[in-house]
């Protein structure tokens, strides 16, 4: 991949992760903080489908920035064919096993009523 | 007349086991540079000081070299502008020292020359029976370019980088503004080509826009200024296309 | 002989006080950065105790509902807007927008990628963050 495209992928995952952390700080002002925090109300929220999905896009969006970010400041910071392709796919497997485990936390938590 | 400390970088690769700063008193007026001050120290203190310098004046780039801490030219530098009664001389950091305060410039000219600064134009007519003259350019169309054409490849930019700090592979502002300054001139063709030049992973997305480039840069080229524009060509913030300069043919 | 390469190294990012403004917010983009990567990372470790019912939930309440937890609540809260708004300003200018044109530089040589205009946006950046840092602490500690 050009970095050029990985780049533009870094823009474009900052931009969408503004507005949507945005919507998720929002959130945890609709009601005075303490009581948001409370088990059933964080529940009610997961349970919500649009929320959900922002919870998921926040996910994806912040793993790929944070460790594209990552990824940047490492190989800045050291040079060679084999730690480059090493942080490269540390990174990646770094934001596919947070997404993941994030995706489990968020599917299990919206059908907890449910069950 | 007043009297400073001069602390010198004193270093031989291969010779010297470690660094070593050697200290001088030089007396020093309102007009004495640090360049001034060096050669003093030159010539009544200790002869061995290897120092480059020419032409005294901002207008070579020989005599870059980190002074308290922050690249500068030797001859560009007043005494008395650094309200310090001492003053630390060391070779620029990020290049290779030769010998005290002397550095190793090759793989720099190297990265500059990776940029291919030159114009390329296939419709250039070469040979002695060619009609054409001259390209045709506007003052503004000069504008675009003009200032980045300033460079006089001292290194200061490359030393004050933090990218540079770190990344050997990462060409350093002076490459990517003279990449940029080619790419500006409506005489080059080459922009696709040049551009995929530093559409590399330690190429011009490595710059972060910390400044620290222009805010060294003794001669107005303000690099950080062209790295992003160059960047701006990639990001699709401006346009690739441009119209290439007509070649003057004189009416017979 | 040639000494090898010279260079500063991590020592050159550490200090970023020697070059301006612009450096000092590159340094604390990153610094902003890889603390919000780490809170990132944190925050989704503790959520995920919503999973193992209420009574993992508010063990994890318990343990981060504190008043060092709500500090480093509020850093965070400061790092996220420092680290949003001057990256809603490197997204612009490191496009070639907002940061001046070409032309014929004159004595005293002052660049135009490091105007004044430039500065205050990190200025506006910086006091972003303070602002939702004093937001957050008086909805913290506020209760």
């Amino acid at each position: 991949m050009r970095e050029s495209h990985i780049m533009n992928i870094h823009y474009i995952t900052a931009l969408a992760a503004l507005v949507l952390v945005g919507i998720h700080i929002m959130f945890r002002l609709i009601m005075p903080y303490a009581e948001s925090l409370q088990y059933e109300n964080v529940i009610a929220n997961y349970q919500n489908l649009p929320y959900s999905i922002v919870l998921e896009l926040i996910l994806v969006t912040v793993a790929i920035h944070g460790f594209n970010g990552l990824r940047i400041i490492l190989i800045e910071w050291r040079q060679g064919e084999h730690w480059e392709k090493g942080v490269t796919w540390t990174c990646i497997a770094a934001a596919i096993a947070i997404i993941a485990y994030g995706t489990r936390t968020i599917l299990i938590a919206s059908m907890a009523g449910a069950a | 007349m007043k009297t400073i400390k001069l602390r010198v970088f004193r270093y031989i690769p291969g010779t010297d086991v470690r660094p070593r700063y050697d200290t001088f008193e030089v007396p020093a007026e309102r007009w004495t540079t640090v360049l001034d001050a060096l050669l003093h120290a030159k010539a009544y203190n200790d002869h061995s000081i290897a120092i480059r310098y020419s032409c005294r004046m901002s207008s070579c780039g020989s005599c870059g070299m980190m002074i308290n801490g922050v690249p500068k030219l030797a001859c560009d530098t007043k005494v008395s502008e650094l309200n310090n009664d001492t003053i630390t001389c060391e070779p620029m950091a990020n290049f290779p020292v030769i010998r005290d305060l002397a550095t190793d410039f090759t793989r720099f000219f190297q990265h500059h020359k990776d940029m291919k600064p030159y114009l390329v134009n296939e419709d250039v007519e070469t040979g002695v029976d060619a009609e054409t003259r001259e390209f045709l350019q506007k003052p503004k169309q000069v504008e675009e370019f003009l200032q980045f054409s300033y460079c006089i490849k001292c290194g200061l930019c490359y030393s004050a980088c933090p990218t540079v700090a770190t990344d050997k592979k990462f060409p350093g502002p002076q490459a990517l503004a003279q990449m940029y300054r080619y790419l500006a001139d409506s005489r080059d063709q080459a922009s696709d080509e040049r551009l995929k030049i530093v559409d590399d992973r330690h190429g011009v997305w490595r710059c972060h826009f910390a400044g620290s480039c222009s805010k060294v840069c003794p001669k107005g080229v303000d690099p950080a200024l062209g790295i992003q524009l160059l960047r701006g060509y990639m990001m699709g913030f401006s346009k690739k296309e441009k119209s290439i300069a007509k070649l003057y043919k004189p009416e017979k | 002989m040639v000494q090898k390469e010279n260079r500063e190294g991590v020592k050159g990012w550490l200090n970023p006080t020697r070059y301006g403004l612009s450096r000092i917010s590159y340094w604390l983009q990153r610094l902003t950065g890889v603390g919000l990567l780490a809170y990132f990372i944190a925050h989704v470790i503790e959520t995920s105790s919503l999973a193992e019912g209420k009574l993992a939930w508010e063990a994890m309440l318990d343990l981060t509902q504190t008043p060092g937890g709500h500090l480093i609540l509020i850093i965070v809260i400061g790092m996220s807007a420092f680290h949003a708004a001057n990256g809603v300003r490197l997204y612009i200018t490191e496009g070639g927008k907002g940061i001046g044109r070409p032309g014929r530089p004159d004595y005293p040589y002052r660049p135009v990628s490091l105007s004044p205009r430039v500065r205050a946006c990190i200025w506006v950046s910086i006091a972003l963050a303070a602002v939702a840092m004093m937001y957050g602490a008086t909805v913290l500690f506020g209760e």
